[in-house]
């Protein structure tokens, strides 16, 4: 990737979320920097995917901030970003005009287009697939278009809420092998999932949410090797909390 | 797409103004009976063909085509009722009236006459015996040409059928053609020009009760609007249309107009 | 009885007669409503969109306005076209009334709340599914308006159909506007109009039914232009 590290590290500082007058998460303060593997775990409904939106943007905070470094708010950020959901959205469109659409958003040459969108593509292991319709493809399949086009906007960040909670084994494989891709070459992953095996497999340092409240924050090693809170560990022997 | 959708709209938006500009047509504002009977459509086109000149036919009742010449979006009128129209020119709407024809009025009713009109002497007795009877009789009721004539029947009747409204008086403020429909479906009395009775298909049991009363000629006037008002009237060309409908090609076409066989217009450019 | 049976015979051999003018009627039908249809898409699709997309005091009201005029009477909108194009109202130099042009705006009114209504129900449903990426993408509003009506388009050829309905089937709005002119504004409408004032009831009712099939004929095509293309796009 290309793109000039000027967004990271990212400040979340008491960060508050409230939807109805319930409190979804309580005072979060994180620090998130380049160069590792972010992933959030936690039990469905702790405040994973809340925590991603908020800091994606797509989500505004009750209270608290959420700072990328030089620019304070989300507005200048979000175009270094790129955020791949749990169920892919599929434009009604084939595979190829999918990406070539977010080629076109961001301000891409319609003569740039279509050799990026190729390039993409093939990447992701769909050349074949270019003409399909987007919405005839299978869930790995679309994940993987979804990866592809993440890929074209080079983004500095890179959300997955939950990328492979609905594909199967090989899928998953596929996935986490582009997700791979995209850390070697330098952008920076945030994911929430609640499968300890993949986070095993992909996180550098885990981000433990419970209840809307940051329990732990650390190492991915010393995590999984001795969490520090009772949660944490009832969390990982798979003894799920509610 | 957007620029295919684009070139498509000028194209369709492009054809309008030029299908309407074959030479800037007069627009003349008639009455449904010299429309619907055929007449206009058999004699403007030789006028358009003795002189060059396209005009184009907006048919609505006298009051309509009046308020059409008031507000200037007609050039000529050819209509009938003769107060309305010198009132008209009196108050410097139109620049003049010239007698183009007549036609005229005919009674007409259910075949089997419940209101015994047939045998009546003049059309006022006819109209009071209809108000006695109370037997259905239909009305304009549209401030047309026909509709005045009407109300000044029932004036010399001394008769006010507008209080008897929704019972068998009934005002259909529609068109000759609407409202003849309308009599024929309630097997009523109506005033009707001849012209459009006699070019009308769809009769029922309804034929002609009552012809021939003078009160019953309807006589057809032109008016020139006013370009002193309108300065966008085509007043040349207006002239010469009137001239020729009030000349002898004009009054020649009218009289020579047949339905049936019958003659429906007679010429009066002569009379003042 | 025999009125209906003589229309069908008639609405055949006007078909079959292929008559210079009753072609020439067919044509400006078609060339009117469908240019209406045309201008109130380009008016409709993006005020639409923009109604279900953006927040804006007001909003209420607008969308209860669009709902309320895809009812206007069109008799009400002819007489108010007619006001405004009088050579005695505000525009009246143009000199448009009684002309295919002053058809078309009017009946170009009346399509465009139906289309703009629809379109703010298609659009916002669409929007709910695509507001994460396009949002996630930071697309500008203009972008997501393309992108919501072009993606939408299968399900926006309804409420085109619908307001292309509206047209070709309304009298009150051409009558008044148009003048049912022969050989200049005279469309199939307003001479069903026409025919039944002069009696001709089953000609009349030829006619409509010539318009019916025409109807049949536009919407088929659309149909199957759709069917076609949503395979293509996979809309399922």
């Amino acid at each position: 990737m290309s793109a000039p590290q000027t967004i990271l590290p990212l400040e979340v500082r008491q960060l508050v979320f409230e939807a109805n007058s319930t409190r979804l998460l309580h005072d979060i303060n994180l620090s998130l920097t380049a160069g590792q593997r972010t992933v959030i775990l936690g039990p469905n409904g702790a405040g994973k995917s809340l925590l991603l939106r908020l800091c994606h943007g797509l989500l505004r905070p009750t209270s608290g901030d959420i700072n990328w470094r030089g620019t304070g708010t989300r507005d200048r950020a979000i175009r270094h970003q790129a955020m791949v959901f749990q169920r892919p959205v599929m434009l009604r469109r084939t595979a190829h005009a999918n990406i070539t659409h977010t080629l076109k958003i961001r301000g891409v040459a319609r003569t740039e287009r279509r050799e990026r969108a190729d390039a993409a593509l093939a990447l992701a292991g769909l050349s074949g697939l270019a003409d399909l319709p987007a919405r005839l493809m299978s869930g790995g399949e679309q994940q993987r278009l979804a990866l592809a086009r993440a890929w074209v906007t080079e983004p500095e960040v890179l959300f997955l809420d939950e990328p492979t909670a609905s594909l199967d084994p090989a899928a998953t494989r596929a996935v986490e092998t582009l997700i791979e891709g995209f850390h070697a070459a330098g952008t920076k992953i945030i994911m929430a999932t609640h499968d300890l095996g993949q986070a095993r497999r992909l996180a550098d340092e885990v981000v433990f949410l419970n209840k809307g409240r940051l329990v732990e924050f650390s190492n991915a090693e010393r995590f999984f090797e001795g969490p520090e809170t009772e949660d944490g560990r009832a969390f990982i022997t798979g003894d799920l909390l509610w | 797409m957007v620029v295919r959708l684009a070139c498509l709209l000028a194209a369709l938006m492009l054809a309008a103004p030029f299908a309407a500009a074959q030479g800037t047509p007069l627009t003349l504002a008639s009455t449904t009976s010299t429309e619907n009977s055929g007449l206009l459509g058999n004699i403007l086109p030789r006028f358009t063909k003795d002189t060059g000149i396209p005009i184009r036919v907006v048919a609505v009742g006298t009051g309509a085509a009046l308020n059409l010449g008031r507000s200037g979006d007609a050039d000529i009128l050819l209509v009938h009722a003769r107060e309305d129209e010198d009132a008209f020119v009196a108050a410097g709407y139109g620049a003049f009236r010239r007698n183009v024809m007549f036609n005229d009025f005919v009674i007409v009713g259910p075949n089997d006459d419940p209101a015994g009109i047939r045998t009546q002497k003049d059309a006022a007795s006819a109209f009071a015996s209809i108000a006695a009877s109370k037997s259905v009789f239909v009305s304009r009721a549209d401030n047309s040409g026909t509709h005045k004539a009407e109300l000044r029947i029932w004036k010399s009747a001394r008769e006010d059928p507008v209080t008897a409204s929704g019972r068998w008086y009934k005002e259909s403020g529609s068109g000759m053609g609407a409202t003849l429909n309308l009599s024929a479906g309630l097997n009523a009395y109506t005033l009707s020009d001849r012209g459009t009775w006699m070019s009308f298909r769809n009769r029922g049991d309804l034929d002609i009760m009552f012809e021939g009363d003078p009160p019953l000629n309807n006589p057809y006037g032109v008016i020139l609007v006013n370009p002193a008002r309108h300065p966008h009237i085509q007043a040349e060309d207006a002239k010469k249309f009137i001239a020729w409908l009030t000349g002898p090609q004009g009054q020649a076409a009218i009289g020579a107009f047949r339905i049936s066989g019958e003659q429906l217009f007679f010429p009066i450019a002569a009379q003042p | 009885m025999s009125t209906i049976l003589n229309a069908f015979a008639e609405a055949g051999a006007l078909l079959a007669s292929f008559d210079a003018d009753f072609l020439a009627i067919v044509g400006l039908s078609l060339r009117v409503s469908l240019t209406a249809v045309l201008i109130a898409c380009l008016i409709g699709f993006p005020l639409g969109a923009a109604v279900a997309l953006f927040r804006f005091p007001g909003r209420g009201a607008v969308t209860l306005m669009l709902n309320t005029f895809m009812g206007l009477p069109p008799v009400v909108v002819g007489l108010l076209v007619f006001l405004i194009l009088s050579r005695s109202g505000p525009l009246g130099v143009l000199g448009l009334l009684f002309t295919p042009t002053a058809m078309i705006i009017a009946q170009a009114i009346l399509v465009t709340p139906i289309i703009a209504a629809l379109t703010r129900q298609i659009v916002e449903d669409l929007w709910r599914e695509y507001s994460d990426h396009l949002r996630s993408l930071d697309a500008r509003p203009l972008d997501t308006l393309g992108t919501l009506i072009y993606d939408a388009r299968f399900s926006l050829s309804t409420a085109v159909l619908a307001g292309f309905g509206r047209a070709i089937a309304e009298v009150g709005a051409v009558m008044i506007v148009g003048g049912n002119i022969d050989h200049a504004t005279r469309v199939m409408t307003t001479a069903i109009a026409l025919e039944t004032s002069k009696g001709n009831l089953a000609t009349a009712l030829g006619l409509g039914i010539v318009l019916l099939v025409l109807a049949l004929a536009v919407t088929a095509s659309v149909q199957v232009i759709n069917a076609i293309g949503a395979r293509k796009a996979a809309i399922a």
